[in-house]
């Protein structure tokens, strides 16, 4: 599902500015499958597909497909629309050292939307 | 494209409250019935823009709004370098009372949004009698926090677009671009740490679940107007706060989140004028 990220950043200069003061690493979980995403100044560098043995990252966001999916519809229905309606609603979770996190809180936002973006996209 | 002047005006008021001088920034546009408008944490009264400018309201209501201060282009008060901003809701009462008094408002309706939806049940509560009614957007009678307090502390409250995406999943999916961002950048806006301030309002200073229920709505009638999206101040919260007030009216808004005058200004008018109408026709 977040396989997408690094090429789609790539070719956002503007993504890339808004996060260049980003370096971390963090993990998003659709359901059982880990994606390890790592960010150097803006850039994401890579995207790594688990299960993993003990690597490290900062936080961690995660959801069933199904929430994902949800989230990614062209109209999330409310508790969907954004990362933090849906841990108040107990549909995520988020662990872990939230610093870098809040530090490029509009920048992982617009990543996580990319699967969402890429698709409407594509359908224009 | 030809340009074209909005009927709003912007004057300053010079104001004490609590005893401390402030100079204050506010905007009004129409005539008839006072509504003092109240803007949300951290922004400021451009927000009910959209108000001002629609005849529907501006025929009937003198529409008014002023920045509290520290915030948009009210100054903070003289010595405010060696202060930290708190708001309270001692301190929140007394600004809107002053502005009131200041300007003359024979018994105002009273709207305001989030903090604004907050503070305007402690009014209802304690000052009804001379006011026509109070309208919460996005209001409650209690805090219903959704990140937890250590993030107060972050140093990431000294900065606008920061705020803004602490904020930003508040707008509606439905809302238009163009309101999305505008409504954020009220929130880029902000003054350092004004925003956090005004968090101590809204999350600890401002539990008013054990009086709402003394409201006496025959003379003040409470509604409470909250978006289907917003999971700050959500649907539940404003339902709840409206079974506690006898007499309260709860509307919830369909595909509308924490902003609703300043994210959709165009579905909210349908929300918003049936209601003005009962009270302007009551009154």
């Amino acid at each position: 599902m977040f396989e997408c990220l690094k090429d789609a950043v790539a070719g956002r200069p503007d993504l890339q500015r808004i996060g260049r003061y980003m370096d971390s690493s963090f993990l998003l979980e659709v359901g059982d499958t880990p994606y390890h995403v790592t960010v150097k100044n803006g850039h994401v560098t890579a995207v790594d597909t688990g299960p993993f043995k003990m690597r490290s990252w900062d936080f961690a966001i995660r959801a069933s497909k199904e929430v994902w999916d949800v989230f990614s519809s062209d109209m999330p229905p409310s508790g969907y629309q954004d990362l933090f309606a849906m841990t108040r609603y107990g549909h995520a979770s988020l662990d872990g050292n939230t610093a870098p996190l809040l530090h490029n809180l509009r920048y992982v936002k617009e990543l996580l939307a990319l699967p969402r973006t890429l698709r409407q996209e594509t359908s224009q | 494209m030809s340009a074209r002047i909005e009927p709003i005006s912007g004057r300053y008021v010079h104001l004490e409250i609590e005893g401390r001088p402030y100079r204050i920034y506010f905007e009004e546009a129409g005539s008839g019935i006072p509504l003092l408008c109240l803007h949300t944490a951290g922004a400021h009264s451009s927000q009910y823009r959209h108000l001002m400018c629609d005849d529907a309201v501006t025929d009937r209501f003198r529409v008014i709004a002023f920045d509290l201060p520290w915030h948009g282009k009210s100054n903070p008060p003289v010595g405010w370098e060696g202060e930290e901003y708190k708001l309270t809701s001692q301190f929140y009462v007394a600004a809107i009372a002053a502005f009131s008094q200041a300007m003359e408002l024979e018994r105002p309706v009273v709207m305001g949004c989030s903090m604004g939806g907050r503070v305007v049940v402690r009014l209802a509560q304690e000052q009804g009698a001379s006011l026509r009614g109070v309208i919460g957007l996005e209001g409650s009678d209690s805090p219903s926090p959704w990140y937890d307090n250590s993030w107060l502390e972050s140093p990431e409250f000294l900065r606008g677009d920061f705020c803004a995406a602490l904020v930003s999943g508040l707008v509606a999916p439905q809302s238009p671009d163009e309101f999305r961002w505008e409504t954020l950048w009220h929130y880029y806006q902000g003054g350092p740490e004004v925003f956090k301030g005004d968090m101590h309002f809204y999350r600890t200073d401002s539990d008013y679940a054990r009086e709402s229920s003394t409201i006496d709505t025959g003379h003040c009638p409470v509604y409470l107007m909250t978006g289907e999206y917003d999971y700050s101040c959500t649907p539940e919260d404003t339902l709840r706060t409206a079974e506690r007030i006898p007499g309260a009216e709860a509307i919830i808004m369909a595909g509308m989140g924490h902003f609703p005058m300043s994210e959709n200004p165009a579905a909210f008018r349908d929300y918003i004028l049936p209601v003005l109408a009962k009270i302007a026709d009551k009154d």
